[in-house]
């Protein structure tokens, strides 16, 4: 049974990957008594209700504005805004997700067009290795938290708003990976096919083409799936200073203002949900095209 | 036959070459006072222990390294204008094989770079595949591929410029011994067909008695010549000419040589 399980179409991590969903079920719902009964206690104290611990439990559960929501109002929360509401509605989730995703995307192109430009550029020329790299990690020792709602802010007063300052704040978290691991990349090929090139006389465009950039792509894809999460992150971030009327960002901060936990963990399963579909489509293509560098052979 | 009318009857000319390494630990003689002479359509190799310089010397010839100082002449040439002019063929320790590329592609790889015209592509490509005998294994990958298939695959992309020179970097150290005498063969076949010359880095004794016609014995820190052997074995030769006295003669007097390189090395010492 296992054996056809692993060959069949589901794949040999579905067992494992259920197993640890149980186990985070589990774990949630207790979490959950734990998190809201001392609220719970008071209350019953105020009213003077005489109360058991299986009333205790199922109240955690049923809570309203719970400090910890369980997983079935959240599914409850999800149905309320995905499925009962229009796509094109303020209410639906679907609408905010496709609002912080599009930011997503633009801001992972961005990203990566961007660190593979200075990729190339540090290994190509001496002096943007030298100079380029620290103030690189540099960048990245400042908190995004820190740094968004100036980007935002001043980006406004020049009159840019919406999509694109948003994009900006994905591309400044991923282009950072992605320059780490192209540049790694490009200088991975073994010395022995660098040293056929140049008996071929090859210039440094046809090395590029021919050995640097075959070899860099495995590197490339497994930054662009940290990228792609960060790209998601950034998005989110860029929502919450600015008091964006839409996307996941914004759904956080309203759930937070009004107390409404159900609504901020619905819109963290739908970020979570999206990060991971974003990274499985990197992953496809990450595997499509290390397959085809392998010559067809699968990659282990 | 004309292109060989044209070449200078030199094809390999190396005199009082040194070369030095900077290392962290000072500089290194790599090679010292080298004097070599190859003529066309010789086979020669060169034989020592490991760090006697002669992977260096061929990579000096191939204009991979520069000399310190001494002056290197291949075909008539300065090392960079021959290279610039594709005037020779180089063959690695390894396939150096692409991955992504199928057999014939990787053949093709050199062409491509060089700018040929697509139909001489693959027409050179077929060429020099049928020669290594590989014509079956053109649409394959380089991992469908045993060890010695992979290196005809080199030795083909090498010859697929049609390079007069050929120097061949221990290309045969890594595969077992019965692949090894089977590629000896088909390469002495194949140097007796081309009439090409080869200048052939190994520390096979057997190997280089088997090939050549002049063997280069060379002796470590610093890489110097102690030794030029004629290997005045008949032209037509199968692997079994091992077995015979004068193979063993010329096999003993390669030993001989590097014996001696390696206790001129212990006295210095």
């Amino acid at each position: 049974m296992i054996s056809r399980l692993r060959s069949g179409l589901i794949g040999s991590s579905t067992l494992p990957v259920l197993t640890i969903l149980f186990a985070i079920l589990i774990v949630w719902y207790l979490g959950a008594i734990y998190l809201n009964s001392p609220q719970l206690q008071d209350r019953y104290k105020k009213q003077g209700v005489h109360w058991s611990y299986i009333q205790l439990a199922y109240d955690s559960w049923n809570m309203k504005r719970a400090v910890l929501p369980s997983p079935h109002q959240i599914a409850l929360e999800l149905k309320r805004t995905i499925i009962d509401q229009k796509v094109t509605s303020k209410r639906s989730l679907v609408y905010h997700t496709g609002v912080t995703l599009s930011s997503t995307l633009l801001g992972f192109v961005m990203g990566t067009l961007l660190g593979i430009l200075l990729a190339i550029g540090i290994v190509y020329v001496t002096t943007l290795d030298l100079s380029l790299m620290p103030w690189i990690i540099a960048s990245q020792t400042i908190p995004i938290l820190a740094l968004a709602p100036m980007i935002i802010v001043v980006l406004g007063a020049i009159g840019i708003t919406g999509l694109l300052p948003k994009s900006l704040i994905s591309m400044y978290l991923c282009f950072f990976p992605v320059t780490v691991g192209v540049v790694k990349g490009l200088r991975s090929p073994q010395p022995m096919l660098l040293d056929l090139l140049e008996t071929y006389n090859a210039n440094k465009i046809k090395v590029f083409w021919h050995l640097r950039l075959p070899v860099a792509a495995p590197y490339l894809f497994a930054s662009l799936k940290v990228a792609m999460a960060l790209s998601l992150v950034g998005a989110i971030v860029a929502e919450l200073p600015a008091g964006a009327q839409a996307g996941l960002g914004s759904r956080l901060l309203s759930g937070s203002y009004y107390g409404q936990t159900n609504l901020i963990w619905a819109a963290l399963v739908c970020a979570a949900l999206t990060s991971a579909v974003l990274v499985a489509v990197v992953g496809f293509f990450q595997r499509l095209v290390c397959r085809y560098l392998a010559g067809g052979q699968e990659a282990v | 036959m004309n292109s060989i009318a044209i070449l200078p009857e030199t094809a390999v000319q190396v005199q009082q070459l040194v070369l030095k390494f900077n290392t962290n630990d000072g500089p290194v003689v790599a090679l010292d006072g080298i004097d070599l002479t190859i003529e066309q359509g010789e086979f020669v190799s060169l034989i020592g222990p490991s760090g006697c310089g002669k992977t260096t010397l061929v990579r000096v010839l191939a204009d991979l390294e520069k000399p310190t100082t001494g002056t290197v002449l291949v075909n008539g040439v300065a090392p960079e204008q021959a290279r610039l002019q594709q005037s020779y063929g180089y063959v690695f320790q390894s396939p150096a094989l692409l991955p992504w590329r199928t057999v014939k592609d990787n053949v093709i790889l050199p062409l491509e770079i060089m700018g040929y015209p697509k139909f001489r592509q693959r027409e050179l490509a077929d060429k020099y595949l049928a020669l290594v005998y590989l014509d079956e294994f053109k649409g394959k990958y380089p991992w469908q591929l045993s060890g010695g298939m992979q290196q005809r695959v080199s030795i083909a992309r090498a010859l697929s410029v049609e390079p007069q020179l050929l120097f061949m970097d221990e290309p045969f150290g890594a595969l077992d011994e019965i692949t090894r005498d089977h590629l000896n063969e088909q390469l002495r076949q194949l140097w007796r067909n081309t009439s090409k010359t080869v200048v052939f880095v190994t520390h096979s004794i057997p190997e280089a008695v088997f090939l050549s016609s002049r063997i280069v014995v060379m002796s470590p820190r610093p890489g110097r010549i102690i030794d030029i052997i004629d290997c005045d074995l008949p032209v037509d030769r199968s692997i079994d000419i091992r077995e015979s006295q004068q193979f063993l003669e010329i096999s003993h007097r390669v030993r001989q040589g590097l014996k001696a390189g390696h206790s001129y090395n212990d006295q210095s010492a």
